[in-house]
């Protein structure tokens, strides 16, 4: 199987490492993977804040980019939850305004293949032993992108279950939203540091060496929280644990260093 | 009772103020838990809960679409009942319409229940420069009467105050509108109701006028609802002479039968109870038998400007039931009053600058006060996408666009401040066209990544005071695959293309 890996801009940027980890995964797991250089970003950072015309070049980027590819494939829930339920809305919202079923045609092409990574190894690989090893205590944080609007359910967990070495541990109030909200961190900076504040102590007090979420942009900014506090808890997105295996684990990887791709990206 | 709303400061900066109200904060946690708690619990013992609140949604939808219709229809049943109806194209006529009827009674004292309407129109001060005392009976109400305070939940008005603050304000008012709490009143619970109780009976019983709202008023039968949990909505319904009910006009059911679905959609989300203690329906006037006048108050003030909007008249299904508040993170932390209306938490958030217009800066901040996480649509009972209305109402601040104003099409302009951010989001938009323009910046930021700060100035300087920004890695993705797998975009194991 060939699938597309679409990294998102976040990753791309400022966490390379996560998606090297999905490279290495989804090799482990007999999955050949491209990644088409058109791609960019889904758009949510510009549509989110109202700017949702800026975005309809992006859902045509979206389009272009991953045209040769039966499954996309995105270590981010919020970005996935962007293309499965915004784009046919921006579409719509084009077609209303004038501007023809061009993007309503685009996105027709990309919500169905597109998957968050628990998604397709779940759903479409069928597996939820990967055949990871983490020996650390992790906690996870159910981000609201994938909690509410993708409906990822027990998917994270099930796959976190299956790596050896790992002991979970439950967040309470895990539910609630960790305060990022994209541009909502910069308007509203008071009530922002209040509920990053407050996730903050409940993941401190689960005792946990590492923090998991399916998505780096709520972890970039509860990860830097825990930096400024000083704080020994270590941001991790999944898939860099379902990527560790005792190779890696052997070769010096801590909580949080555990990539297991190759070129280290710090 | 010079409080009101408006000229409320935008809500990032009223919101600064509130998250370090340490007392709010953990009066407004303890409450909104305990309460979502119970919702969820009285919510789960019904199978059919998708299915009911589907029917609630498309029961408002189908009547909002013919609301002119269902509106003439009500009108027709609450004359023919005996009742009359007024007319109220915005708050200043609501409350001109109002006071002309207290005055024709000749009275100067009136009882209320709990009726956000009112609230949203400013009643009670209008009443008050004609020289007529209006006493809210509600308790919540009661206190933040008494205490020259504002509402800052939906069904709690008074959720951010707890019992030793409610005790103080008790001795220290009471005595001022009426009946005097009694001496050495403790901050029991029992103690405060009793206190309460004898001092709004005096009023009950005295009263010749009420003013009232209503959950629902049915076209076919012209019978207007009110569900509560006191009992003070029954004696202000029953014992006056006069009764005037002001409703907000999307408040309109069609048939009696239409109840059924939201009579269960209701309490269980707003109080998890699966039926509240009083439900009273009124129907017209009936000899001998409550009250001997009624006018209805149908009030528009933004609401058919509302619902020619296509994406944001879903707000307008709202049945006030507050269960979106009692989730809401933001809520929690910034309190109802930064809010700066009688709809507080995310309910507000997108009815508030549709009701009003979005010209003004609160008006143009709410839609921002959202981390759009999704937990109130998740909630509400007539399943209203918040932050889809969210993010449509945020491009009308920074776009502008058409919208509908008292009735004529016009176009906003975009809101001024946005200018830096525009630049900047067409600027990354522009560069995430052009992957050789992103990855020549991301080359540049790598290469600086030692020059970076750790502290930014300026406006993001709040993000930086409490988050460690993140470091540039050495290399992007982008270039780590090409570096490892070849410039043209394939895996090694994975052929060309
Ligand atoms: S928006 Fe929905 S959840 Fe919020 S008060 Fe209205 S009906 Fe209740």
């Amino acid at each position: 199987m060939r699938v597309a890996l679409f990294v998102t801009c976040i990753n791309d940027t400022l966490r390379p490492r996560t998606g090297q980890a999905v490279v290495t995964l989804l090799e482990r797991l007999g999955v050949d993977v491209d990644f088409p250089e058109e791609q960019s970003c889904c758009g949510q950072p510009q549509f989110n804040t109202g700017y949702r015309h800026a975005t309809e070049p992006l859902v045509r980027r979206f389009d272009r980019a991953f045209a040769d590819h039966e499954y996309v494939v995105t270590p981010s829930g919020s970005c996935a939850a962007m293309v499965r339920d915004n784009f046919p809305r921006i579409a719509a919202r084009a077609a209303a305004e004038g501007r023809g079923r061009e993007l309503a045609e685009a996105a027709a092409r990309a919500v169905p293949k597109t998957y968050e990574l628990t998604e397709f190894l779940v759903d479409v690989l069928k597996v939820t032993d990967v055949g990871a090893y983490y020996p650390h205590t992790v906690t996870y944080h159910p981000t609201c992108h994938g909690l509410r609007m993708l409906g990822l359910g027990d998917r994270p967990r099930r796959l976190l279950e299956r790596v050896r070495g790992l002991t979970l541990k439950e967040l309470p109030g895990a539910e609630e939203c960790c305060g990022f909200g994209g541009t909502f961190a910069v308007k509203n900076p008071a009530v922002s540091a209040a509920m990053g504040a407050d996730k903050v102590r409940a993941v401190t007090g689960t005792g946990a060496e590492a923090l998991c979420t399916v998505d780096n942009s709520c972890l970039l900014h509860l990860g830097g929280m825990l930096v400024r506090q000083g704080s020994p808890v270590r941001p991790v997105h999944l898939a860099e644990i379902l990527a560790s295996t005792e190779a890696d684990v052997a070769a010096g990887g801590g909580p949080g260093r555990a990539a297991g791709a190759a070129g280290g990206a710090r | 009772m010079s409080r009101s709303f408006l000229g409320m400061p935008a809500f990032p900066r009223a919101a600064d103020v509130s998250t370090r109200d340490t007392r709010l904060r953990a009066n407004l946690t303890h409450a909104t838990r305990t309460i979502r708690d119970k919702r969820a619990r009285a919510v789960a013992e019904l199978d059919d809960w998708a299915g009911l609140r589907a029917a609630g949604a498309a029961l408002k939808d189908r009547t909002l679409r013919h609301l002119d219709r269902y509106l003439e229809q009500l009108e027709e049943s609450v004359v023919a009942a005996g009742g009359q109806v007024h007319w109220a194209a915005d708050a200043a006529e609501a409350n001109r319409i109002v006071t002309r009827l207290v005055r024709e009674t000749g009275e100067r004292e009136v009882v209320k229940v709990k009726s956000m309407a009112t609230q949203e129109i400013g009643l009670n001060e209008a009443l008050a420069e004609a020289g007529i005392r209006a006493y809210e009976t509600d308790l919540a109400e009661l206190i933040v009467q008494l205490g020259d305070d504002l509402p800052s939940h939906i069904l709690v008005p008074a959720i951010h105050r707890n019992r030793a603050e409610i005790r103080d304000i008790f001795r220290r008012e009471m005595g001022k509108w009426g009946r005097p709490a009694p001496e050495g009143l403790s901050d029991s619970p029992a103690e405060l109701a009793e206190a309460a109780r004898l001092h709004l009976r005096e009023k009950f019983l005295t009263a010749k006028v009420g003013i009232s709202g209503a959950n629902f008023m049915v076209a076919e039968t012209g019978t207007l609802v009110v569900v509560e949990s006191e009992g003070n909505g029954r004696m202000c319904l029953t014992l006056p002479e006069t009764l005037i009910s002001v409703v907000g006009i999307e408040k309109t059911v069609p048939t009696w039968q239409d109840l059924e679905v939201f009579l269960q959609l209701l309490p269980r989300s707003s109080t998890a109870e699966r039926m509240n203690p009083y439900t009273t329906t009124w129907t017209g006037t009936t000899d001998g038998d409550g009250p001997r006048t009624f006018h209805l108050v149908l009030l528009d003030n933004g609401r058919t400007d509302t619902l020619a909007d296509t994406v944001g008249r879903q707000a307008l299904r709202c049945i006030r039931c507050s269960a979106c508040l009692n989730v809401c993170p933001v809520y929690e932390r910034a309190g109802g009053h930064a809010y700066g209306s009688p709809y507080p938490g995310p309910i507000g958030a997108i009815l508030t600058p549709q009701l009003r217009g979005m010209a003004g800066p609160l008006e143009q901040s709410l839609p921002y006060a959202s981390s759009l996480c999704g937990a109130c649509y998740e909630v509400c009972p007539v399943a209203i996408d918040i932050p889809e209305v969210l993010v449509h109402l945020r491009e009308r601040v920074v776009e502008g666009g058409p919208v509908t104003r008292g009735g004529a099409r016009v176009v906003l302009k975009p809101a001024r401040g946005h200018a830096a951010e525009r630049a900047a989001m067409r600027a990354a938009a522009w560069a995430f066209d052009h992957p050789g323009a992103l990855r020549g910046g991301m080359r540049l930021a790598a290469r600086t990544r030692r020059l970076h700060p750790r502290r930014l100035p300026g406006p993001g300087r709040a993000w930086s005071d409490t988050r460690a920004l993140p470091a540039v890695p050495a290399e992007s993705f982008r270039d780590w695959w090409r570096r490892t797998r070849g410039a043209n975009g394939n895996s090694e194991t994975g052929g060309v293309e």
